[in-house]
């Protein structure tokens, strides 16, 4: 038996590294680090931006830098974070709001359904301004 | 003051968290894929000099892309800021973190606001 006054004063113990421990905890923090690649995606942006306003030899310039292999392997991982964060957000959308039509609850699925479309057509319309 | 009392910017935080991930989910995977992958690889062309000024100059695109810098950048700080503290048990030192965390995003705005307005 401990006495209340121990009981009260009492920590329990987590390692540094408790998200290691357990395959859900690992997923749940690589989750979270999704936003230091969605950062680092928007800094690239923002060169691209400054590349553009700089001239046309800038811009050439930006576009050599993307096309480094070392440059292209980091971006392919940062778009495996991106998509995670995506396919993690846009799935907490039923659960986040309550979508009625004529006081019926929507069910989750169409939803959903109509997440992905929006994802759809915002990433058609991203892809046609810049190809275009 | 009691504590249930307090106001707290932390609502209005995540609220931003919430829109930024929503439109960090929309639209980067896209420009990502173009930009990073896609173009690099020669799998698409890239787009010319004259299209990308015409494109970044319009006004549209102008706000469009403030309003997704700014927004994914707070998304971002804020989640980093708990990503942080919960992983390596630093909730202790909250107050710098999440200074270091909104500082650099509001740095990152600035410099969105400042190239998409003034640069360009």
């Amino acid at each position: 038996m401990i006495s209340p006054l121990e009981a009260r004063y009492y920590r329990r113990r987590v390692p540094l590294l408790w998200w290691a421990r357990r395959r859900s905890y690992l997923t749940f923090m690589l989750r979270e680090l999704s936003s230091v690649f969605v950062a680092l995606f928007v800094a690239e942006l923002l060169f691209l931006v400054g590349a553009v306003a700089a001239g046309p030899s800038a811009y050439a310039r930006f576009l050599d830098t993307m096309a480094n292999p070392a440059m292209i392997v980091l971006n392919v991982i940062a778009l495996a974070f991106l998509l995670m964060h995506a396919v993690t957000f846009a799935n907490l959308t039923p659960r986040a709001m309550v979508v009625r039509v004529r006081g019926r609850k929507v069910p989750s699925r169409a939803v959903l359904a109509g997440v992905y479309l929006g994802w759809l057509v915002v990433t058609v319309f991203l892809a046609w301004l810049v190809v275009s | 003051m009691p504590a249930e009392n307090r106001t707290t910017a932390e609502p209005f935080l995540w609220l931003l968290f919430s829109a930024g991930g929503v439109v960090a989910a929309l639209a980067l995977p896209v420009l990502l894929v173009l930009f990073g992958v896609a173009i690099p690889l020669g799998w698409v062309d890239a787009p010319d000099y004259p299209h990308m000024l015409a494109l970044l100059r319009n006004p549209l695109t102008r706000l469009g892309l403030l309003a997704v810098c700014a927004l994914t950048l707070v998304h971002a700080a804020h989640r980093l800021r708990f990503t942080v503290e919960h992983a390596l048990r630093l909730r202790r030192h909250d107050g710098i973190i999440a200074t270091a965390c909104y500082g650099g995003a509001l740095a990152g705005i600035a410099a969105a606001a400042y190239l998409l307005f003034a640069a360009i």
